[in-house]
């Protein structure tokens, strides 16, 4: 009763406060009656139990009054004693001036049989006293502990060690009590799934249905419906916020067939008529109740309108005739399939039967008929049709349901669904990269009972017949001759768990014949290929057992098992369920391969086994952490010295899954792994090299590895598997590490000499994407070298380049504008660009709805901007392109900004150009951004807003927007670019006097005159030229007073 | 008596086919063979209590084979002899030894081939009867022809040794298909634990 008391029942104050209260909820009120109903009746179930004197007393404040007490009990002025006593002599209960205390579960009886029908009292006043009263009864080691309950473990370890009479009976006592405690939780279960409440999304979808059958007509249920207004907040509710405080949803306009408009609010305690509402302006005018409340719209319609309640019906009759048609095709399926329905489609199985009731149908009625009466009604009846339209909408809801029900899943999957919406699944949004490839969501394609079945499906039917019904020697002949089947066909895969042979497969597991496990494991091996045996391993515990199988002796079993589990775990559920239950340590452990074993060959085995259930288990972001907590990546390390292929295939696709974590990849480096990775790209084994390129574009992200690679050669065996363009992943991976390699000058050196560039031009064509990016990205990466660029045009690499301009992958488009960007740094390359129309597709990725690509893109406009002949006329030329660039300042990203600024800056070269941004608003809105303190966007800010100047009385109005102080402020940034970008601002700003007396007030002569004394040359004339601006003012100034 | 058994030892080392135990072990061996016996042979009921008791085997068929398997000389006991060239098959024999004496074990009437009756004889306690069932034996039946079918590889509807032998070596698990006739690997651990070393720390 202790969970039940800490959890279902609602304490009037903060839990924990100690002195709360019980509410006077109907919850409570049932709980206090079955408590009481408990122990009254405790006596006669358990008389032993009863007697049971309490480690501590229950004490309370009773209202219980001497009167009320009978015989066997003491009576005295003040004291009340019961006549029994336990064995050291205390009476089993005592009244002391109003204070009760009770020591047996025989004296709660009687105090609630002598309290009467003040008896609900009595216990709300215990249970308000002792918060957990079996802490009282059984001693403090019982308390109820919120997270996990072992107290009954506990319990029976000490009464195995001591198995006392007494300890038995508590343990009894504890075991009725813990029966109980389901027993309330149960209920108060039932209580709580009552009061559904009404929700925003009910609501619309119901007024949704009520629209569709709504019309003049007079065979619809009613006229019109429809919401009050048409702005839905983003909590999908309509009504006012202070109305939601109320509990409103939104308000309905329902015109029926029979009388006048009415309103109706809908809340999410329930639907009721308000007060009425303004015809014009659509406002309700009286919130409050008029009426009963009804639990949704449909019921109060009903009681509201006959003509709705008539029509409705009707519909309803051929509504569920039709739902009846698809339910009847589910249960069929279902029961064809698992002999009972499941509970997981309870709803529709009723309307099912329900309907089926109705109807008079038979249940044995086949498909077939089903479906020809399905078309026969459809055809003659003219009603049908005119409903056909009005319930499209909803037969292709239906149609999804059914499809929905199809796939759900058989025993045990229930429990999963409703566990994947728990927290703790928030890793299942973790995943890395290569999730998404997987079959979360297969179609259950079962076979149906009355087709054809294979030969095979009886064969394997008689021999899990044996499987159940044998010995061991009976069980190994049905295992090995199992195995002759061809198990790799998803036939026999399927009939297995559909004869039941899972469930027994899995139960031999956790037999003690090692030979029965052996037999069993070889054939879950063979079939765990398939994704929906996976899932009923899974479902069917059997990883559990197969983890705890990781810890035998016999390595044959570990073998089998660890790889067993490899298959299984390609999908979330199995690989957190592994972690779950400690198997990463135990697969871990299984990498160890001592030295000097007898047999080797076996060690190899077991750890390259083990290696492959990692490399499935660190698809999961926590499994990484765990695996690199268990020690396995010196493990790795140690395994990635192997000469055996594969053993090394397992081991490295492992590390490369993992090297998505940072903590890996300086792991990977510093255990000095790069070096091992480097040698065996050099292998004949293309998938190994594969799995080695991915590890080094993943680790190359650090610029140490990448220095690494370089120095153990690598650099020369990455580029030789560039002609490699049949196998598409290899290729895919050999590229990604070439362009993350490419990110340090002097692999880029290196590429040159090999003539990398060359090749990596020629694969920009007919490529899949994964190739396409990668490839770009490394183009990108070298064209920042000028030589390079030069390299691309002449290798003809700039058409492709501009060609996957017009591409839809966002991250081809973020590589594709990079590599743009720096070609265009070279006037010739500009010129190929401009021709092709290059910039006007880089214009139109600054509408692209993905901020990253929006910079990139900015950034790449800006050396076109810079290097074309003409630059100021080509911007013109496209249409609203300038307003574009303007209105992307209202950004939120940090990046699109700086990019936009810089870009800005460029156009406002042109004197015409810089005369329609400003029209277009660039001052206020470069303005507002000047307080960021993001030392990037400041650089280009201030280039922007140096530029701006220059136009009309640009000057002033950023004086006026309040630039200016802002920008006195970036001169104290650490970036000495920043700096400069902005003294050149300050410059140009300090023509107007206006802006000379903010700088001076902010104490911008000071800093200046420090960067007066810096090295660059353009840093020191801007800031002296902004000082003798300022001087020139104050002289002026000066001037003006004496004249 | 020690010394005497070092000496039997070691003269078992020099002539016996056994390559599986070194001296201590045999040593270990003879003491238990004479701990258990005294100085006279070893009879099948004893065998079979150890059988039964040390290594869980049940069968009374299989037990029976078992024995005369050991008792190479078909005298109906078992000497010192046949007790340690026969253990070292059973606990440490090599998979070509193990089908030797598998095979032994399963040709009830040793002409050198397993036949169908023999096999129906070994697997007839191996299925839970149907009540239901017309013919109960049908499932038997059925197992005998899968075997068949499984390792006969030469279609003579019976098993002759390199069937056999062909067999197990594609599929371990199919050296005991006819019932348990070695130890298993718990059964085995502990009886060497026991038997074999315990001894020797005393030794």
């Amino acid at each position: 009763m202790g969970a039940s008391l800490a959890r279902a029942v609602q304490w009037t104050s903060v839990a924990g406060s100690g002195s709360g209260k019980l509410e006077l909820s109907p919850m409570n009120e049932k709980l206090l009656n079955d408590i009481i109903q408990f122990i009254e009746s405790f006596g006669g179930k358990h008389p032993e139990e009863s007697k049971y004197v309490f480690k501590e007393a229950l004490s309370w404040n009773t209202t219980l009054t001497a009167s009320a007490f009978g015989s066997g009990y003491d009576i005295g002025a003040s004291q009340i004693k019961s006549q029994d006593k336990d064995p050291n002599g205390v009476p089993l209960l005592e009244l002391d001036e109003g204070t009760l205390k009770v020591r047996t579960l025989d004296q709660a009886a009687n105090v609630i049989k002598m309290s009467k029908e003040k008896c609900t009292n009595e216990v709300r006043l215990c249970l308000e006293a002792n918060r957990d009263p079996l802490v009282k009864i059984l001693g403090a080691a019982y308390a109820t502990v919120d997270t996990e309950d072992s107290t009954l473990i506990r319990m029976v370890e000490k009464n195995k060690s001591e198995s006392s009479e007494e300890s038995s009976l508590l343990l009894r006592f504890l075991l009725i009590m813990q029966q109980f405690d389901m027993r309330l939780l149960n209920s108060c279960m039932q209580e709580i799934s009552k009061q559904v409440r009404l929700s925003p999304s009910t609501v619309n979808a119901d007024v949704a249905l009520l629209q569709s059958f709504a019309g003049e007509s007079p065979n619809t249920p009613l006229k019109n419906i429809k919401f009050t207004s048409p702005h839905v907040f983003s909590n999908e509710c309509r009504a006012l916020p202070w109305r939601q405080v109320h509990g409103d949803i939104c308000y309905v306009i329902i015109d029926p067939h029979d009388g006048e408009k009415f309103c109706v609010t809908a809340s999410t305690y329930g639907c009721f008529v308000n007060g009425g509402f303004n015809e014009d302006t659509l406002e309700v005018l009286d919130f409050e109740k008029r009426g009963e409340v009804y639990k949704d719209l449909v019921t109060l319609l009903r009681s509201k309108s006959n003509r709705f309640a008539e029509n409705i019906s009707k519909k309803v009759i051929t509504l569920q005739f039709y739902v009846r048609i698809i339910t009847c095709f589910i249960f069929q399926e279902f029961s064809s399939h698992h002999g009972t329905p499941r509970e997981t489609d309870k709803d529709t199985i009723i309307t099912s039967e329900l309907s089926m009731e109705n109807e008079k149908e038979d249940e044995s009625a086949t498909e077939k008929q089903l479906k020809n009466q399905k078309d026969k009604t459809l055809k003659p009846s003219l009603k049908w049709k005119s409903l056909e339209d009005s319930r499209k909408n909803e037969k292709e809801e239906s149609k999804k349901k059914k499809k929905k029900s199809t796939t759900s899943p058989p025993a045990g999957r229930r429990a999963s669904y409703y566990g994947r919406k728990t927290p703790q699944d928030e890793d299942d949004f973790s995943e890395s990269s290569d999730d998404s490839e997987e079959e979360e969501e297969v179609q259950d394609r079962r076979q149906d009972a009355g087709s054809d079945l294979p030969s095979e499906y009886w064969q394997i039917q008689k021999l899990v017949k044996y499987l159940k019904g044998g010995n061991q020697t009976a069980t190994i002949i049905a295992l090995c001759s199992m195995r002759d089947f061809n198990l790799a066909q998803e036939t026999c895969q399927l009939a297995i768990r559909d004869v039941g042979g899972l469930e027994v497969l899995i139960n031999l597991l956790d037999t003690d014949e090692n030979k029965c496990k052996i037999g069993s494991l070889k054939i879950l091996k063979e079939i765990s290929r398939n994704v929906q045996i996976r899932r009923a391993i899974a479902d069917l515990g059997g990883l559990q057992t197969m983890v705890k199988i990781l810890q035998s002796q016999n390595k044959d079993l570990k073998c089998l098992a660890a790889e067993t589990i490899a298959n299984v775990a390609k999908f979330r559920r199995a690989r957190r369920t592994v972690r779950q239950h400690g198997g990463i340590k135990k697969l871990v452990a299984l990498l160890e391969c001592p030295a000097n074993s007898c047999d080797a060959g076996k060690d190899v085995e077991v750890a390259r086994s083990g290696a492959l259930a990692l490399w499935s288990c660190s698809k999961s972001t926590k499994n990484k952490h765990a695996i690199r907590r268990a020690g396995a990546i010196p493990m790795l390390a140690k395994l990635l010295k192997s000469q055996h292929e594969e053993m090394l295939i397992p081991v490295v696709g492992t590390l490369q899954e993992c090297a998505s974590e940072p903590s890996y990849r300086l792991a990977i480096r510093t255990e000095g792994m790069i070096e091992d990775l480097v040698t065996n790209l050099k292998s004949s084994n293309s998938e190994l090299q594969m799995h080695c390129a991915a590890a080094i574009f993943k680790c190359a992200e650090d610029k140490a590895t990448r220095d690494l690679v370089r120095q153990y050669g690598g650099l020369d065996p990455l580029v030789a598997l560039l002609p490699q363009s049949d196998n598409k992943e290899l290729l895919a991976a050999a590229t990604g590490a070439i362009w993350k390699c490419a990110i340090s000058p002097q692999n880029v050196e290196r590429f040159q000499e090999l003539k990398a560039i060359e090749q990596l031009v020629g694969l920009l064509n007919d490529q899949p994407e994964d190739v396409l990016v990668n490839v770009v990205g490394a183009l990108g990466e070298c064209a920042q070298e000028p030589a390079n660029r030069l390299i691309i045009r002449k290798a003809g690499g700039i058409p492709s380049l501009v060609h996957l301009l017009t591409g839809t992958n966002q991250a081809l488009l973020v590589n594709v504008t990079k590599a743009v960007g720096a070609c265009a740094t070279e006037p010739e390359n500009m010129s190929i660009i401009d021709k092709l129309d290059g910039v006007r597709l880089l214009w139109s990725l600054l509408k692209n709805q993905n901020p990253e690509v929006q910079a990139s893109a900015a950034w790449a406009v800006c050396p076109c901007i810079e290097n074309a002949r003409d630059a100021g006329e080509m911007v013109r030329s496209f249409v609203g392109g300038l307003e574009l660039i303007v209105s992307l300042l209202k950004s939120t990203d940090l990046e699109v900004l700086a990019s936009v600024c810089s870009a800005i800056a460029n156009i406002a070269k042109d004197e015409e150009n810089l005369a329609v941004i400003t029209d277009h608003g660039v001052v206020p809105m470069l303005a507002r951004l000047a307080a960021t303190n993001n030392d990037k966007l400041r650089r280009h800010l201030a280039e922007a807003i140096a530029r701006c100047c220059t136009w009309g009385n640009n000057r002033v109005s950023f004086g006026r927007e309040g630039a200016v102080a802002p920008l006195v402020g970036y001169l104290r940034s650490e970036d000495k670019q920043v700096h400069r970008s902005t003294a050149q601002a300050l410059y140009q700003l300090s023509r107007d006097p206006d802006n000379c007396i903010t700088m001076h007030e902010n104490g911008v002569v000071k800093m200046l005159l420090n960067m007066v004394g810096s090295s660059d040359n353009a840093l020191q004339e801007a800031a002296a030229g902004c000082i003798g601006n300022i001087r020139r003012l104050a002289l002026a100034n000066e001037k003006a007073k004496y004249a | 008596m020690s010394k005497k058994n070092q000496k039997l030892a070691e003269d078992m080392l020099r002539t016996s086919s056994q390559k599986h135990f070194n001296k201590t072990e045999l040593e270990c061996l003879i003491h238990f063979y004479q701990n258990l016996m005294g100085h006279v042979k070893m009879d099948r009921n004893q065998f079979r209590d150890i059988l039964h008791q040390r290594f869980n085997m049940t069968e009374d068929l299989l037990m029976d084979r078992v024995f005369r398997a050991f008792d190479k000389d078909s005298d109906s006991f078992i000497s010192l002899i046949e007790w340690v060239e026969g253990l070292s098959i059973f606990l440490r024999g090599t998979q070509e030894e193990k089908i030797e004496y598998a095979f032994t074990v399963y040709d009830l009437n040793g002409d050198g081939y397993i036949s169908r009756e023999e096999m129906f004889q070994m697997l007839k306690t191996s299925l839970v009867k149907q009540p239901t069932e017309e013919d109960p034996d049908e499932g038997i039946k059925d197992l005998v022809e899968i075997t068949l079918k499984k390792m006969d590889h030469d279609h003579d509807s019976r098993l002759s040794k390199t069937d056999f032998r062909d067999s197990v070596i594609i599929e371990p698990l199919l050296l005991e298909a006819f019932g348990p006739c070695l130890p298993d690997e718990k059964c085995a651990c502990a009886f060497e634990n026991q038997v074999l070393v315990v001894k020797k720390h005393r030794g």
